[in-house]
This record gives structure tokens, C-alpha cells and sequence, in this order.
């Protein structure tokens, strides 16, 4: 064997094993998504029924069902989306359809870059000082949803202002051209075209806002309360600080062991079902946007 | 006519525009704002409990100490005032609670009407006392002399390293310990998941087909959806058990479990980030690389790897960042024990967790409070500056392209 030969074989030998590593470790990656998957819906499962999903919790939340709970995400997902919505994509309407680049459009490009960055349990900070402290909201449903809402406005504005970059802009110059104004343009011919789009941004931040637990502490969430909420300034009980507190610090860990495996496998139900849901449908509108 | 009222409607409708877009800039302002006005306040005051004060004998020579010589008298480890460059005499503690020792109830009143009194009387009567009570005992004449106790100060609060914030009869403010378990338990989760994340990210971007790709990518994807409390709650149930019986160890609620359970939440940003850079290697690289008889591994670690060095830093680096921030999954596996971490597989306690786990309970505008407003501003701080240099490091490249 020539020394050619030998050196190729090497480096033939030396690939193989690299990338068998590599696909192998790829794998482990998926395994461990499934492996937690698994195990929770394994030993959630037999834990929902109709009543855990419809009752309140009973004694010491180590019996009963985790309907305030439920309630109260819904209540914070609704709220905070109230917010964030309509401000987040006013914004992105601003940043991709109004200002030219430049540095005012820098900054609050910047400035939304490190919002995204912030720790959430500084949020929940925040929102304590602010909202329920200085503006005296109290531990509200309000408090909650403004500071979830603040959370979650970047993942908004980005979703949206992808969105609004993938319209073409032969729309955009054919209204002007018939004479519309800008926003006439903007409303009635872009946003239209970008809004599927838009929409999977919404679910997106559902997903993230049903899942947070730090910014919720000191803002809205309740120990245990096992009455639903009445207004926006009333505490509420929710899914992930109800997990937190029947595996940490309930009244009896062991016993309420059952529930927190049942809250657990809802709560990634939610999640997993809006991501999967804005993937799929970013994935069908990207192909329809492509075809036009 | 028609043309004026066209105009002033797009103007309005422009200014609502643009105060949404400065939503963010503003929100951004106002946490800098409120944090470090909270914060900062932490700095203006004594770390002795609101309302009570420390007092000595008045013949007593020493008028001011600092927080860690009072902590030291009261655990005992400072007996005699000499210590303290005062006269040579036994320190004697007295708190509240101790004076039923010295007086009976009827000295005392039905109600403790007379409390204050036997306090006086008995700071009075005892050359080497030092007593701490409430100041609504304390009576008009006193003639103990109460001790000046230094503010906290910004150096000590930094350098400090325990962390007894509601301690008594002094506060012990030093964040040392927090930051340190933050930093240990974020980097041991990068030691871990960086080579995994690249990796896998080197076999999504070169080895892979596409159909596993798209596979693959998206279920990766799905790992960064599930929320902290649920990993939070997946390491309390099987990690942290798993960790007591391998190592043997008394608790399995360690630094080591805290890392492993940031390590799986950072995978997907890492791979996700370093994917994209790997992929934009431009294909004429890759192709003369090949083309020069270099096997595809070759070109992956000498043309791939190096081009998209950037990307690959600015993904570990934004790995760091997400792993400082987090707050449940950490809070419910590292034990929360506030002490100088000096192994992985002992209980510590990360800056978020601490001001998850405590803030609920700090009286609102209070020392403890106000502490951990601090302790927000420093998480702040430090993860602005590393989305800072994410920006820095990912902007150098996309100019570089140009």
C-alpha cells in the first residue's frame, strides 16, 4: 500500500467515525425531547379526566382538579395579547412600512433586540414596581397580562415584521400608483396579504405566555385560590405557578405528586399545540406567499 | 378640503405608529428606570431591621461598627470589647426576648407596661452590655448610647459573601456567592451543551439529508417551547434523584443537576444559531476545499468551522445568556443554598432563583426588598452587556460579507 493510499484510508476512517459521532449525538438531542415528553405524558395521562379539568382544587390542592388554574392562563393569555397585539404590530407597521433605515429605526431596532434579552424574572420585577406597586394595581389579572404582554411584544413585532418583509412590493407600488394614500396602502393591500402570517406570531406568543412563571410571581399568581376571578383586579391561580407550587412547596408534595404530573401534561399540551400550530401554518402560508 | 383632512388622518395615524414602535425603547428605559431606583436604594440604608437599634453603655468608648463586627459579636465569635479597640471587658448580648432572665413578670407589668424601663435599667447597669431592641422601648431619658451602624456600601454588598438578608440583628448583604453560583451553574450547562450543540448542528447543516433535516430541526425546535417549570419539574422528578444515587450524595438538589437542566433548554438555541451560520458558508468554499482532494470532514473543520467561527461564538455566548436568566428550572433542582460554590455537586443558589425565592416575602420598599431590586440590576447588566456582544459579534460578520 502506498503512502497515498494509506493517508486516504485515514481520512476516510476518521470521517466515518466523526460523523457516525456526530448523527449519534443528533439523535441523543431528539431522545431527550422524547424522553421528557414521554415520561410526562406516561404519567400524566391517566391523572386527566373531565373532572380534573373542570373542578377546583381540594384538600390542600392534593385533590380536586385545576380548573382555576386553567382559568387564569386563559385570563392572562387573553390580556396580555390584548396588549401586545395591537401595539406590537403597529410597531412592526411602523418599522418596515414608514421609517427608512436610519438610526432612529437602529435604536428601536436595538432597543426591541434587548427587550427580547431581558431575563424574564426581571420583567416580573418590573411589573411588581411598576404596575402593582407605583400604579397600585395590586397582584392583578391587569398587573399579570401587562407584564407578560411587555414580554412577549418582541416576539410580536419580529413575527410581524417578517411577515410584512415577505409581501412583495409591486403590491405596494401599484396602490400608490392608483393614487392611495400610505396607509390606505398599508391597511387595505399589505396588511391583508401579510396578516396569516401576522397570525402565527399571535399563537406563538400564546405558547410563550401560557408557559411563563417568573414574571407572574409577585404580579397576579395566587397560592391557591379556589374561586375563579371576578375582575381584572383580582389575583388568579395559573397552570405553571400552580406546577411550581404542587412540586415545591405544596402543603404535601408527595400526595399532590399525581396532580403536578397531570398540570404538567396540560400545560405542555397548550404549548406544544401552539407551536406546532404556528410552524404549520407558517409553513402554508410561506408556500402561498411563494406562489402569488 | 378633502385632500387637508386626507393628510391629518395619515399624520395621526403615523404618530400612533410611531409611539408603538417606541414601545419597546420605552419599556427598555423604564426597567433600567425602576430597577435601579429600587436598587440603589439598598445603598442609603443601615442593614439593621427597620425601627430597631443597637445600643451600648454609655461609659462604652466604641460609638460606630460595621455590619460584620455587630454579625460577630452576636454569633460569639467577638466576646470582649478589646477586640473592638475598646475597654477590656466582656461583650454581654441582651435581645428583647432575654429579659424575662433578669426580670420577673410582676417587675415586668400584666401588659409589659414597664419594659421599656427594665431595659434602660438594665443597659444602665451593665458596663459590657450590647442590646438590641425595637425603638418603641426604647424611653425618652435613655441613658444607653445607641452605636451608629455604617450604611451598606457598594463595595462590601459586591465583595460580600453571605447572603443573610433578613438576618438578626444585621443584615448580610454580599451578593458574591449569588453571582458566583449564577456564573458556575451557567457555564457548566455551556461545558455541556456546546459540544453536544455543535455537533449536532455540524450534522443538521453538512452530514444530514434534507429530509432528515426537516425532521430533525423542528422537533429540536420544540425543545425550546417547553416552558422552565416543566424542566424545572422534569429535574426534580428524575435528574436530581438520579444525580443523589450516582454521586452518592446526601441531597441531589445540586449545581451538577442545575447545569444538566439549563444544558437541555440552551441546546436548541445553540444548534438553531450555529445551523444557520454553519449553512451560510458559501458553497465555492466548501467546493474548492473538496475539489483540493480534502475529505468532507476536512473541509468541515477547516473551512466550515473556521468561517463560521462568529456565528458559532455569538450562539454559545447567547447560550450563556438565556442560562444566567433562568429562573424556575433553577430555583426548583440547585438546593438554593446561599454559600461560595466550590464543586458542582453541592447546592448553590443563582442570582434569578434568589429573587424568585425571597422576594414574595421582603417587606415592599424595605432593606431586603431593595436588596433584591439590586440584584435585578446586576442580572440586568449582565445580560444587556452579553446581548451586547452577541450584536457586536454578528454584526462584524454580516459586514464581512458585504
Amino acid at each position: 500500500m502506498t503512502k497515498t493510499d494509506r493517508l486516504a484510508k485515514q481520512k476516510s476512517r476518521n470521517q466515518k467515525v466523526a460523523f457516525a459521532l456526530f448523527q449519534f449525538t443528533s439523535y441523543i438531542v431528539v431522545g431527550v425531547l422524547f424522553a421528557i415528553l414521554a415520561f410526562i405524558i406516561f404519567k400524566g395521562i391517566g391523572v386527566i379526566s373531565w373532572e380534573f379539568i373542570t373542578e377546583m382544587p381540594k384538600e390542600g390542592m392534593t385533590k380536586g382538579g385545576i380548573f382555576p388554574a386553567i382559568v387564569g392562563t386563559l385570563c392572562l393569555v387573553i390580556g396580555s395579547m390584548l396588549f401586545a397585539f395591537p401595539v406590537g404590530v403597529l410597531a412592526a407597521i411602523y418599522m418596515n412600512e414608514y421609517v427608512k433605515d436610519g438610526i432612529i429605526k437602529k435604536i428601536i431596532k436595538q432597543m426591541t433586540n434587548n427587550l427580547a434579552g431581558v431575563p424574564s424574572i426581571v420583567f416580573g420585577l418590573f411589573g411588581m414596581a411598576l404596575f402593582v406597586n407605583k400604579l397600585e394595581f395590586g397582584d392583578s389579572l391587569l398587573a399579570g397580562s401587562l407584564t407578560l404582554g411587555l414580554l412577549v411584544l418582541p416576539v410580536v413585532i419580529r413575527t410581524t415584521e417578517e411577515s410584512l418583509k415577505a409581501v412583495d412590493d409591486t403590491f405596494r407600488q401599484a396602490s400608490l400608483g392608483l393614487g392611495a394614500t400610505k396607509w390606505q396602502t398599508t391597511s387595505k393591500v399589505v396588511f391583508p396579504i401579510a396578516f396569516p402570517n401576522i397570525i402565527t406570531g399571535l399563537i406563538l406568543s400564546i405558547g410563550r405566555v401560557s408557559g411563563e412563571t417568573a414574571p407572574i410571581l409577585f404580579t397576579v399568581a395566587a397560592y391557591f385560590l379556589p374561586k375563579l376571578p371576578t375582575s381584572i383586579f383580582d389575583q388568579a391561580m395559573a397552570l405553571p405557578y400552580h406546577l411550581y407550587v404542587i412540586s415545591t412547596s405544596g402543603t404535601n408534595i408527595e400526595a399532590s405528586r399525581e396532580m403536578a404530573y397531570g398540570t404538567a401534561l396540560i400545560l405542555i399540551i397548550i404549548v406544544l399545540i401552539s407551536n406546532l400550530l404556528a410552524n404549520s401554518l407558517r409553513k402554508y402560508f410561506g408556500k402561498k406567499v411563494k406562489m402569488n | 378640503m378633502k385632500t387637508n383632512f386626507k393628510n391629518i388622518k395619515e399624520k395621526i395615524i403615523e404618530t400612533i405608529l410611531m409611539l408603538s414602535s417606541a414601545a419597546t425603547s420605552i419599556t427598555v428605559v423604564l426597567i433600567v428606570f425602576f430597577l435601579f431606583i429600587e436598587g440603589s436604594g439598598v445603598f442609603s440604608k443601615k442593614p439593621i431591621e427597620d425601627g430597631f437599634l443597637l445600643a451600648v453603655h454609655s461609659t462604652n468608648p466604641i460609638n460606630k461598627l460595621e455590619p460584620e463586627q455587630v454579625k460577630d459579636i452576636f454569633d460569639q465569635k467577638i466576646t470582649n470589647w478589646k477586640q473592638l479597640g475598646g475597654k477590656d471587658q466582656p461583650i454581654v448580648l441582651f435581645r428583647t426576648e432575654d429579659i424575662t432572665n433578669f426580670y420577673t413578670d410582676e417587675e415586668l407589668g400584666a401588659n409589659f407596661e414597664h419594659f421599656p424601663a427594665k431595659i434602660n435599667e438594665y443597659v444602665t447597669k451593665t458596663p459590657g452590655v450590647i442590646a438590641f431592641f425595637s425603638d418603641k422601648y426604647k424611653v425618652s431619658n435613655f441613658t444607653g448610647k445607641e452605636l451608629d451602624i455604617d450604611k451598606v456600601k457598594f463595595f462590601e454588598f459586591l465583595s460580600g459573601e453571605e447572603w443573610y438578608p433578613t438576618a438578626h440583628p444585621i443584615a448580610q448583604m454580599g451578593v458574591k456567592a449569588l453571582i458566583f453560583g449564577t456564573l458556575w451553574v451557567s457555564f457548566g450547562a455551556i461545558l455541556i451543551a456546546l459540544p453536544i450543540g455543535l455537533a449536532a448542528a455540524i450534522y443538521l447543516s453538512e452530514i444530514a439529508n434534507k429530509k432528515t433535516r426537516n425532521i430533525l430541526k423542528p422537533l429540536i425546535e420544540l425543545l425550546s417551547g417547553i416552558p422552565s417549570v416543566v424542566y424545572g419539574f422534569f429535574g426534580l422528578v428524575i435528574i436530581v434523584p438520579l444525580i443523589q444515587k450516582v454521586f452518592g450524595l446526601p441531597v441531589g438538589e445540586t449545581g451538577l443537576a442545575g447545569s444538566i437542566v439549563l444544558a437541555i433548554m440552551a441546546l436548541p438555541t445553540i444548534i438553531t444559531i450555529s445551523e444557520d451560520a454553519m449553512r451560510n458558508t458559501p458553497r465555492a468554499m466548501k467546493e474548492a476545499s473538496l475539489a483540493l482532494g480534502a475529505s468532507k470532514w476536512q473541509t468541515i473543520y477547516k473551512v466550515v468551522i473556521p468561517y463560521s467561527a462568529s456565528g458559532i461564538t455569538a450562539a454559545a455566548i447567547l447560550g450563556i445568556g438565556r442560562a444566567i436568566g433562568e429562573t424556575m428550572a433553577v430555583l426548583m433542582v440547585t438546593g438554593n443554598a446561599a454559600v461560595m460554590p466550590s464543586t458542582l455537586l453541592a447546592p448553590l443558589r443563582t442570582i434569578p432563583a434568589t429573587i424568585a425565592a425571597e422576594l414574595g416575602e421582603a417587606a415592599n420598599g424595605g432593606l431586603h426588598y431593595q436588596a433584591l431590586f439590586a440584584l435585578g440590576c446586576i442580572l440586568f447588566l449582565i445580560t444587556f452587556c452579553i446581548n451586547m456582544i452577541v450584536e457586536l459579534v454578528t454584526n462584524k460578520k454580516a459586514h464581512k460579507k458585504h
